[in-house]
């Protein structure tokens, strides 16, 4: 059975159960329900129209799942029986989907566990996993996200686009990007690939809004999933972009992103990740780290710095200077920001490399693994401390 | 999303300030450290943010190779051990202000008195996978 097919189809057969009248909460519930009969059943006996039996056997499961709930509040007057389904149309339910489960009241835990379930299709269980936390842990999370935007009286149809072009307002695509966007960059690297499942949900997006930054968004992700397979060593150890032996690049995904990119573009509406996407465009157009288009890139870091406020945009624009312009402008840079940013010492430590003054870039090597917020950081840069104190 | 360790100490943490050594409270002032304890992970537990939590014996024994063909060495435990772990909790939270916020409550267990302890937590973040997009 193709999962991803039948995980595809989840958006619109919750949204089904949504327009009869369930509440968002119930219906989600009743569709994983029906899902993992899916799972079970189908591999035996197929259904001919997949979608209509999971609009049906989730349905019976929402009416099963109210007629127990009301009778154990011994209430008897709920109406069951099945209305016709609306006619609106499957895109814009699929839509209020994503709007509904990145909606600004919830955190961003919330938001990212409830998109990969509702409109993902993954299993509590799967994403516990993924995320390393207890299966008792993420059930609760997604539970308090679904009582959250119920508390609030929030449900698909109010999370409608209201305010397109400003920020964090419920129905601003922003949001949804900014989950998706966590969801494939900040995950763990366990049986479910996050990434994929981040690439499968933007593209998804992509066929129900036309919005440049949707496009840029997904963009970035094939450009940075292209390089994953030259990204780490045999051993685990983190390859650097310049290091990386690029035959390994994916170039079906860097091919498609640098299209969806340029489409983006033409449209002339920039936004920052339309920007990250034309700086990793950039690098995938070189074939050997010493052909990188520096200058073009530290333009794209300008672009993006009037964009957004964030410090690894000033950092990395250091980094790109001292590429394009020599090591002491990348000091230059470096020097008018806050010693204190997260990644300073190691890109200081690479600017002092590259101008020849080992002993501090090692010192300063050094101090950037203390700092490392991850492993694979850390091990990186102590190898490369250890590199310049052994003389190696 | 972000781990943290919250680490409690037997010995080794700054004195907290209401500092009563746990023999010397009632055995009701026991209970109701116990149950805040246990509450707490409860709680966190409904909000989603709770991993893991464990506590350890006060005493255990140090261990180290030997040599090819050699059984393990043990030894201790010894006195002159400045750390001493007593025990943890895991939390999965959104930012590092939550987690302060909550080292702050579990901090506030009664003790002595039913008065909050005020011990003081080692917060420890977890080094966490590299994100995908550097540059």
């Amino acid at each position: 059975m193709d999962e991803a097919l039948l995980r595809s189809l989840i958006p619109g057969v919750l949204a089904v159960l949504v327009r009869r009248g369930a509440d968002f909460a119930a219906a989600e519930d009743a569709v994983q329900d029906a899902l993992v009969e899916a799972v079970r059943g189908w591999p035996a006996d197929r259904p001919r129209d997949a979608k209509g039996w999971l609009v049906t056997v989730a349905w019976r499961k929402f009416l099963d799942a109210r007629r127990a709930d009301s009778a154990r509040r011994r209430r008897e007057d709920l109406v069951d029986q099945e209305p016709a389904p609306g006619p609106a149309p499957a895109a814009d339910d699929t839509l209020q989907l994503y709007f509904l489960c990145a909606h600004p009241a919830l955190t961003p835990s919330s938001a990212v566990a409830l998109t990969l379930r509702a409109v993902g299709g993954l299993t509590t269980r799967q994403i516990a996993q993924a995320y390393l936390v207890p299966e008792a842990t993420m059930a609760q999370r997604i539970s308090r996200a679904k009582r959250t935007l119920a508390d609030k009286g929030i449900s698909p149809a109010r999370a409608k686009p209201e305010a397109r072009g400003s920020f964090d307002r419920p129905g601003d695509v922003a949001t949804v990007l900014r989950v998706l966007y966590l969801v494939f960059n900040e995950g763990y690297s366990g049986d479910i690939d996050l990434a994929a499942e981040a690439i499968r949900l933007t593209r998804q997006l992509a066929t129900v809004i036309d919005h440049p930054e949707v496009a840029g968004l997904l963009a970035l992700m094939l450009l940075h999933h292209a390089r994953r397979a030259a990204r780490t060593a045999p051993d685990g150890a983190l390859v650097p972009l310049a290091d990386q032996d690029r035959t390994q690049w994916d170039t079906g995904a860097i091919a498609e992103g640098v299209e969806i990119l340029q489409a983006a573009l033409a449209r002339d509406r920039l936004g920052e990740f339309q920007a990250q996407a034309a700086i990793a465009a950039l690098h995938a157009d070189a074939p050997r780290a010493e052909e990188t288009d520096w200058v073009q890139i530290v333009e794209w870091y300008d672009e993006l710095a009037g964009l957004t406020d964030s410090p690894v945009v000033r950092l990395n624009r250091a980094v790109a200077v001292g590429e394009a312009d020599g090591p002491r402008a990348g000091l230059a840079a470096l020097a008018e920001l806050d010693a204190g940013l997260p990644r300073h010492a190691a890109v200081a430590a690479y600017l002092h490399e590259r101008d020849g003054d080992l002993t501090t870039a090692a010192r300063l090597y050094a101090e950037a693994a203390h700092k490392a917020p991850n492993l694979a950081e850390r091990d990186y840069l102590t190898r490369q401390a250890a590199r310049l104190n052994t003389g190696r | 999303m972000a781990k943290y360790l919250l680490l409690k100490h037997y010995r080794g943490a700054p004195a907290p300030v209401n500092d009563v050594c746990m023999d010397q409270w009632t055995p009701e002032e026991i209970s109701a450290h116990m149950q805040y304890m246990h509450d707490f992970a409860a709680r966190l537990e409904k909000t989603g943010e709770f991993v893991d939590g464990q506590a350890l014996a006060p005493e255990g024994t140090w261990v180290r190779y030997d040599g090819e063909g050699r059984p393990p060495v043990t030894d201790g435990p010894f006195a002159e051990t400045k750390d001493l772990i007593a025990g943890w909790m895991v939390i999965d939270v959104d930012s590092h202000e939550r987690a302060v916020e909550l080292a702050g409550e579990l901090s506030a267990a009664p003790g002595a008195g039913g008065k909050p302890i005020h011990e003081w937590l080692e917060l420890r973040p977890f080094l966490a996978a590299p994100p995908t997009i550097t540059e």
